[in-house]
C-alpha cells in the first residue's frame, strides 16, 4: 500500500466527538499515523506478520494503519469506553479485525512479551504528569520486538535517560522529529491550532525470560 | 476477544499472585473467517501457553486440538494441524460473556467483544 492511499484511509476515520480533556484526548492525524507506520514496516519489519498492540489507541488510527499495513493481530487499549465505541466502527468501517481491550495502562495485566510491537502515541503528561513515562513503562514489558512512541520534543534527553536507565531499553532511537497540530479541541484552548515540536521513538526492549507483568 | 488476545491477558488485582489465564464465561460466541497464514502460525506457536489456550477453545465450544501441544515440527507439514489452531487462536470471538479472575472470582464483563478490564479503587 502506498503511503498516500495509507494516509487517506486514515483521514475517513471518525474522530473523538466529545474529547475528554483530562485523559489528554487529541486525534493523532492521518499523516503522522501514517508515516510512523510506514517507517515502522519499511525501515524496520515491525509490523506486517506481526502482533501489535496500540496503547491509549483512542478511536483506533495508528492500531488501523497497522492492520492496513499487514500486522497479523491487532490489539487496541484504551480506558474510555466512548473512544472503544468509536474505535469498533472505524475498525468496521475499514473491514479490519482488532481486538479491543478497555483498561487503564497503569493496571494491565499481561502474560510476558508476546506482543511484538507497540505503537503508541501517549498522553504527554500535561493534565496527569508522568503520563507518558508510564505508557513506555509498560510498552517495554509488553513488546519484544520494539515500541515506537511520540513525545515532546522539549522533554528528549529526559525520556532517552530515564528509558535506558529505567525502564528496560536497549536501546533509544529518536527517528525523527514532527509537528503535532493540535486543533482548537478544549475550551481553554486560545489558538484555533497549534504546532507543538514532536520526537517519533523507536525503542527496543531488553528481553527478559518468562516476567509477567 | 480472540483467544490469542484471551492467552495475554491476565487479572491484575492488587495481591493477586497469578492472575493467569483468565477464567472464560461464554454467552456469545461469534466465529469470523479469516485468511490463514502458515508462517506467523509457526512464530507464535512456541510463545501459546497451550494449556491456557486448550482449555479456553474447549469453553467456546471448539473441541477439535489436541490436549497436548504437538512437537513444533508437526508445524511444518501437517496443515491439518495448522487449519485447526488457526480457527482457534483467531476465528472465534466471545462477543458477551466475562472473564473471571482465577484467584478472586472477580468477574470481567465482555461486552461487543470487548473486554472492560477497569479495576475498582479497592482493587488497585
Amino acid at each position: 500500500m502506498k503511503l498516500k492511499q495509507l494516509e487517506s484511509l486514515l483521514g475517513g476515520l471518525q474522530q473523538f466527538s466529545n474529547p475528554k480533556v483530562e485523559l489528554e484526548q487529541y486525534p493523532t492525524g492521518p499523516h503522522i499515523a501514517a508515516g510512523l507506520l510506514y517507517t515502522a514496516e519499511n525501515s524496520f519489519d515491525d509490523i506486517s506478520n506481526k502482533v501489535v498492540a496500540d496503547f491509549g489507541c483512542g478511536c483506533g488510527t495508528l492500531g488501523a494503519a497497522a492492520a492496513l499495513l499487514g500486522a497479523e493481530q491487532v490489539i487496541g487499549i484504551d480506558i474510555d469506553s466512548q473512544s472503544l465505541e468509536i474505535a469498533t466502527m472505524n475498525a468496521e468501517d475499514l473491514e479490519l479485525d482488532i481486538d479491543f481491550i478497555q483498561c487503564d495502562i497503569s493496571n494491565l495485566g499481561w502474560r510476558g512479551q508476546i506482543v511484538d510491537t507497540v505503537v503508541m502515541n501517549p498522553p504527554f503528561g500535561t493534565r496527569k504528569k508522568g503520563a507518558d513515562m508510564d505508557f513506555l513503562f509498560v510498552a517495554l514489558k509488553v513488546a519484544s520486538q520494539a515500541v515506537y512512541s511520540l513525545h515532546k520534543t522539549s522533554t528528549r534527553d529526559h525520556v532517552k535517560r530515564v528509558a535506558l536507565r529505567d525502564l528496560n531499553a536497549s536501546s533509544a532511537e529518536v527517528l525523527c522529529e514532527l509537528r503535532f497540530d493540535v486543533p482548537q479541541l478544549y475550551k481553554f484552548h486560545k489558538k484555533k491550532e497549534v504546532d507543538i515540536a514532536v520526537d517519533l521513538w523507536r525503542f527496543v526492549p531488553k528481553r527478559s525470560r518468562g516476567k509477567d507483568i | 476477544m480472540r483467544l490469542l488476545t484471551h492467552n495475554m491477558l491476565s487479572s491484575n488485582i492488587k495481591g493477586v499472585t497469578n492472575g493467569f489465564p483468565l477464567r472464560i464465561e461464554v454467552e456469545k460466541v461469534v466465529e469470523k473467517q479469516v485468511e490463514i497464514n502458515h508462517d506467523f502460525l509457526r512464530n507464535i506457536f512456541p510463545k501459546i501457553d497451550w494449556k491456557a489456550f486448550f482449555d479456553a477453545s474447549r469453553v467456546m465450544g471448539y473441541a477439535e486440538l489436541p490436549e497436548e501441544a504437538p512437537e513444533p515440527l508437526v508445524l511444518e507439514s501437517d496443515l491439518e494441524f495448522l487449519r485447526k489452531f488457526h480457527h482457534a487462536l483467531l476465528e472465534l470471538h466471545l462477543e458477551e460473556g466475562a472473564l473471571v479472575c482465577p484467584e478472586t472470582g472477580r468477574k470481567f464483563p465482555v461486552n461487543k467483544g470487548i473486554p472492560n478490564m477497569l479495576l475498582h479503587e479497592d482493587e488497585v
